[in-house]
């Protein structure tokens, strides 16, 4: 098992005819994964990589049974994409891309309210490097050979701070069952706690690792989560120890602004919750590893 | 993206918020000039720069003859003033503003933030205006007032009324209170703002409600739909190496230490920081060239990185995915035929092609320490730092 994607995931390409959307689509169907078709609006009808184009989300939901989708959109017009494919009954979505306004991704999540819990879509990033469950499928941009198949869920803000840690895992003969980018963006479709929650009912995952960084509550409420409705153990690594107070570190939501923001105060905060926290981001698999033996 | 107080205060004037009257001046006789025009006995001269805490720093001057005005503003032009908040180096006065000045009866504080928890707009205020959020939060945190908006219908009369009859206000002031905050909520949410802070917020002796001093930021990945704000950006008030990166592309933050890297990723940017850190050096930035690492962006890197005089060790860490290592490594070696690195260079390249990459490097004629690991990259940084 995994979560979000495998095998059979039928997946739909948002912006399927430009240069990274058809890029990335080869790259997903070489790993395996169930590429049915693309929108493009406009190009509906014709065929993009032996695939079929619509110019409708919807329309490509009612033809191919398409339950998941990928965004190659620039910026201004990715929110409007993700509340299309909302809409079209998609259940999960990624945003690959880096540059949408903040108060788009408040619209966004507002739209989405109107669905039932059971109806709702789960959206992925943005500015994220997607989801790849290893040896299933993969619904982003990673580098799918770096993923080893097993037992370990992973979730973290950063594209390559991400294959570094599975890089490690690798080296150590560790697998994972699904790694989920939520992306580096202040305001996110999916958060740490949201993924874990995923992780937790999923049979085929015991451990989960977090990859975070300085800036906002959402680590810290991932890990209080853990401490109530966890089972699974939960390792964490947060990234920034030297970063300045008030200064963006690249992504747009990596910024200390209020007290339990920086590094050290969100591992202490972990801590407390009983999260084993990697002390270095050198050791991010030797940590995994020395909680999967004990368990 | 930050704007000047005279900037905002224009803004805000645009959607009812009311402001003492005031103009930009350049020069001594144009304050003289301004001041006259302005009218009254008594004026203040503002620096302007982008940073709060300005009067403690020297830079908000009261005025009693335009004489006055055209000596402070003399003394105040081309001045680099350091606050708490400007760094050691200080931002420079380039722009100065006369206004006029206002008797004040109550300095209040107000504050529009995007709340991470809620993803919603949070109205902060207090009773205790003039002071810092941070330091009325420690000093007086039962004055704070906090109100979350719903961002899809707005704000409502009601949640405006509700934080004005909070701070205390007469009843008669009422509702044009309530008009300034939804005004502030109607800047913040119509364009795309990310702060707006009016602290203080003065209720004068004249019975007026007047923003006296404010701040703006906006977010930057909007600017694109936001034309007459980004006009509004002065590159003089931000750090010189910070504008030459962001022109270019790269996210770079300038800092103090002396050993420069430079990363694929914001992430791995922060996490190979904190191994230098761990490492017993200091980094001397930030640099994510983004998560492709193009030979363009890389040869642009090096460039940003050799201006920099306090860097004695220059750290490269690529995890290369989709780009390939030997791609990478490619780049490496163009971007160093072409800029001349005087000191230590430690590379890891990490990821697909990783051993193609590494031969490419050896068989090149640069002169370089090659590193496998996170940690051994920084051991070796740090270890050069010695040679």
């Amino acid at each position: 098992m995994s979560i979000l994607i495998d095998k059979s995931t039928k997946i739909l390409i948002q912006g399927f005819t430009g240069k990274m959307g058809t890029f990335h689509a080869q790259e997903m169907i070489k790993y395996g994964s169930n590429v049915v078709g693309g929108v493009t609006p406009g190009k509906g009808g014709s065929k993009h990589l032996d695939l079929p184009v619509f110019n409708t989300v919807k329309e490509a939901v009612e033809t191919t049974g398409a339950s998941a989708s990928i965004l190659f959109v620039p910026p201004a017009f990715a929110a409007d994409s993700a509340m299309e494919a909302a809409d079209a009954g998609i259940k999960t979505c990624v945003a690959i891309v880096d540059g949408i306004p903040s108060h788009d991704m408040i619209r966004i999540k507002r739209y989405m309210r109107r669905y039932s819990r059971i109806q709702k879509m789960t959206l992925i990033g943005p500015n994220c490097a997607g989801v790849i469950s290893p040896g299933k499928a993969m619904l982003g941009i990673m580098p799918g050979h770096i993923y080893k198949e097993g037992k370990v869920g992973i979730i973290g803000r950063s594209g390559t701070l991400g294959y570094e840690a599975a890089q490690q895992m690798k080296n150590l003969g560790i697998g994972i069952s699904t790694s989920v980018g939520i992306g580096g963006d202040p305001i996110n479709g999916s958060s740490f706690k949201d993924i874990l929650e995923k992780f937790e009912e999923d049979k085929e995952t015991d451990a989960v690792l977090m990859i975070g960084e300085i800036g906002g509550p959402q680590e810290v409420a991932a890990g209080e989560f853990a401490k109530e409705n966890m089972k699974k153990p939960v390792i964490a690594y947060i990234a920034g120890l030297t970063a300045p107070k008030g200064r963006v570190m690249g992504h747009a939501g990596a910024i200390v602004s209020a007290y339990g923001e920086s590094a050290v105060e969100k591992v202490e905060l972990l801590k407390e919750c009983g999260v084993t926290i990697s002390k270095n981001p050198s050791v991010m698999g030797e940590t995994v590893k020395s909680v999967i033996i004990k368990k | 993206m930050d704007i000047h107080e005279y900037q905002a205060k224009k803004i805000l004037a645009g959607f009812g918020v009311a402001v003492p009257r005031g103009g930009i001046v350049y020069s001594p006789e144009n304050a003289e000039n301004k001041a006259r025009e302005l009218g009254g006995s008594k004026w203040v001269v503002k620096a302007q720069i982008h940073s709060g805490a300005r009067g403690k720093a020297g830079g908000i001057i009261v005025c009693n003859s335009e004489l006055e005005v055209a000596q402070a503003t003399d003394k105040l032009l081309g001045k680099k003033l350091v606050t708490n908040q400007t760094g050691p180096d200080g931002k420079i006065v380039n722009r100065v503003y006369i206004e006029e000045a206002t008797d004040i009866k109550k300095e209040l504080y107000l504050g529009l933030v995007f709340d991470r928890s809620s993803e919603s707009i949070m109205v902060v205020a207090s009773t205790e205006g003039g002071m810092s959020v941070e330091e009325i939060s420690k000093q007086k945190p039962e004055t704070i007032i906090r109100s979350k908006i719903e961002v899809a219908v707005g704000m409502q009369q009601f949640q405006a009324r509700e934080i004005a009859f909070g701070l205390g206000i007469e009843p008669k002031l009422i509702s044009r209170m309530a008009e300034a905050i939804t005004g502030c909520y109607r800047a913040f949410s119509e364009l795309d703002a990310t702060m707006v802070e009016v602290n203080p917020l003065v209720i004068s002796n004249q019975e007026q409600i007047l923003a006296l001093d404010c701040k703006m930021s906006f977010d930057n990945n909007a600017l694109f739909r936001r034309n007459q704000i980004s006009e509004l950006r002065d590159k003089t008030q931000e750090n010189a190496s910070e504008v030459y990166a962001s022109d270019r592309g790269l996210n770079y933050v300038s800092l103090d230490g002396n050993i420069g890297n430079i990363i694929n990723g914001a992430g791995l940017a922060m996490a190979s920081m904190d191994m230098i850190k761990l490492a017993g050096g200091e980094p001397a930035n930030f640099l994510d060239v983004g998560g492709g690492a193009t030979p363009e962006k890389i040869v642009k890197a090096f460039k940003l990185i050799s201006m920099d005089k306090k860097v004695k060790v220059i750290l490269v860490n690529i995890f290369a995915g989709i780009n390939r290592c030997d791609w990478v490594a490619e780049g490496i070696v163009q971007a160093l035929q072409k800029i001349e690195i005087k000191v230590p260079l430690v590379i890891r390249l990490a990821g697909t092609n990783v051993e193609k990459g590494n031969k490419i490097l050896k068989e090149s004629k640069i002169n370089y320490i090659e590193a496998n690991t996170l940690e051994d990259a920084a051991n070796k940084a740090v270890k050069a730092l010695g040679k």
